[in-house]
């Protein structure tokens, strides 16, 4: 089955396996990441920085484009 | 938009928001606590073990279904093998209760209610309203559509991710070192031993560890904590997991009830929970045991201390920073030392070799620990390793 990503700035949340925990959203260090209802976003405050795609516990998260620090 | 009013504002219903919600209630003044959820306590985000002793600091007569068992003592096995019991003769301290969060969350929503505190659920904070630069509530949305909710005080109980304290401007941002990243299983059908919850120590659960929590007699919660500085790759730690729930024989064959993500807070306390018209409280305000990654007790305790100053703000109607000083120091007296103590004891851990942990864990089961308590077990570290406390030793 073809899993829907729902793509943002310049991360990658696939919703068939985030778990709305809300981990990613505590760490990142920009606060450019929401979790609103049932989905996670991030906004252009994201410089793909990568801390949402390590501390996410079941690895939902990935970068789909490079932030500038990174 | 629907606009509302209320003296007290509290984002989020878990414990830490109903407990001050209850004492705000209780002193008189009007209060409002809003839940983005549908259902209070759910879903759950805990491991749900928490002592009893540190429980009695605040008044909460636990009913019966808040409870899903009661436990004699905890394991603790090092890398090697090694086991440090603690057991019912020093029973106390760190874990005696396994909670039921779904009920325990609702009951003490109830004793908030019961105080006459008003609650709105699905209804989810996006913003504050300020005027004149001056903090006068929330804008939220919910099932009516978007609301204004005026208020003279906005509490922050909203979590781990937290944006009030961040939308205030006040420094919630955590480095990658004061970060746990947690997974767990809720396993049924297990052949264990239900009446002690058991750790597992070093290298397999970096800056953490592996914990069984016992619900019932083949029921347990199953589920590890990594520090995110010593994560690697994507999805590291349920993977992790599943490698040791597979090479368990007493898990392997457990089925899955339930599952849970989230990450916990290991830092030292923040600088700052309150400022005109906002505190913070529980894992927002950062007040959980960076060794354990305990959250419960702490929250309630704060929570307390939150209520009761802001229903004396209210009846001074004086809710500015200074006003609310009561609180920032209230929770400090009563929990900053032992937070900082642990955290000082996590970094240390962090840095331990396997081999270490296996030294320490088989001399303390041999002289044996007084009492189930993180203080108790560093105490008796000193007595055989000073070097490995020696930075931290007038918190001891």
């Amino acid at each position: 089955m073809t899993r829907m990503k729902n793509v943002f700035q310049k991360i990658a949340v696939d919703q068939e396996i985030c778990m709305h925990c809300g981990a990613c959203v505590g760490t990142c260090p920009k606060n450019a990441l929401f979790l609103h209802d049932l989905t996670v976003a991030a906004d252009e405050n994201c410089n793909g920085c990568r801390l949402c795609v390590k501390v996410c516990p079941i690895g939902a998260i990935e970068i789909i484009a490079k932030g500038a620090d990174a | 938009m629907k606009s509302l009013a209320t003296d007290i504002l509290v984002v989020g219903a878990g414990p830490a928001g109903s407990m001050t919600a209850r004492y705000a209630a209780r002193g008189g003044a009007d209060v409002m606590i809003i839940e983005k959820r549908q259902e209070i306590g759910s879903p759950v985000r805990c491991a749900e073990g928490i002592s009893q002793s540190l429980l009695s600091k605040v008044e909460l007569e636990l009913t019966p279904k808040c409870i899903a068992r009661r436990v004699i003592g905890a394991k603790i096995f090092s890398p090697a093998g090694h086991c440090l019991t603690l057991s019912e003769k020093q029973a106390g301290d760190e874990v005696g209760i396994v909670l039921d969060r779904v009920f325990f969350d609702k009951h003490v929503a109830k004793l908030a209610i019961n105080e006459g505190a008003d609650v709105r659920l699905k209804t989810a904070a996006t913003g504050l309203i300020k005027e004149k630069g001056k903090i006068a509530g929330v804008k939220a949305t919910s099932p009516e559509g978007d609301l204004t909710i005026r208020a003279k005080c906005v509490v922050g109980a909203d979590g781990f991710e937290s944006q009030v304290g961040r939308w205030a401007g006040i420094d919630t941002n955590l480095s990658p070192n004061d970060i746990t990243s947690c997974f767990q299983y809720r396993l049924t059908g297990l052949d264990y031993d239900p009446d002690y919850c058991e750790f597992y120590l070093g290298s397999r659960a970096p800056g953490g560890y592996i914990w069984i929590f016992p619900k019932d007699e083949d029921t347990a919660n199953v589920g590890m904590g990594i520090q995110l500085a010593q994560l690697k790759t994507a999805g590291q730690i349920k993977q992790t997991l599943d490698r040791f729930i597979a090479g368990d024989e007493r898990l392997r064959d457990g089925k899955p009830l339930d599952m849970v993500s989230g990450a916990v807070s290991i830092s030292a306390p923040i600088d700052k929970t309150a400022m005109d018209n906002l505190l913070l409280v529980g894992d927002s305000a950062r007040q959980i045991d960076p060794i354990t990654g305990g959250g419960i007790s702490n929250g309630c305790i704060a929570g307390r201390i939150a209520g009761d100053t802001l229903a004396a703000a209210n009846e001074k109607g004086d809710f500015s920073e200074k006003s609310l000083q009561t609180y920032e120091n209230g929770w400090r007296d009563e929990m900053e030392n032992r937070l900082y103590r642990n955290w000082m004891a996590k970094e240390k851990l962090i840095k331990l070799s396997d081999e270490t942990f296996d030294k320490i864990i088989a001399t303390l089961a041999e002289v044996g620990v007084e009492k189930v308590s993180s203080l108790a077990i560093l105490k008796a570290v000193e007595s055989k390793y000073p070097e490995l406390v020696k930075e931290f030793r007038q918190f001891l």
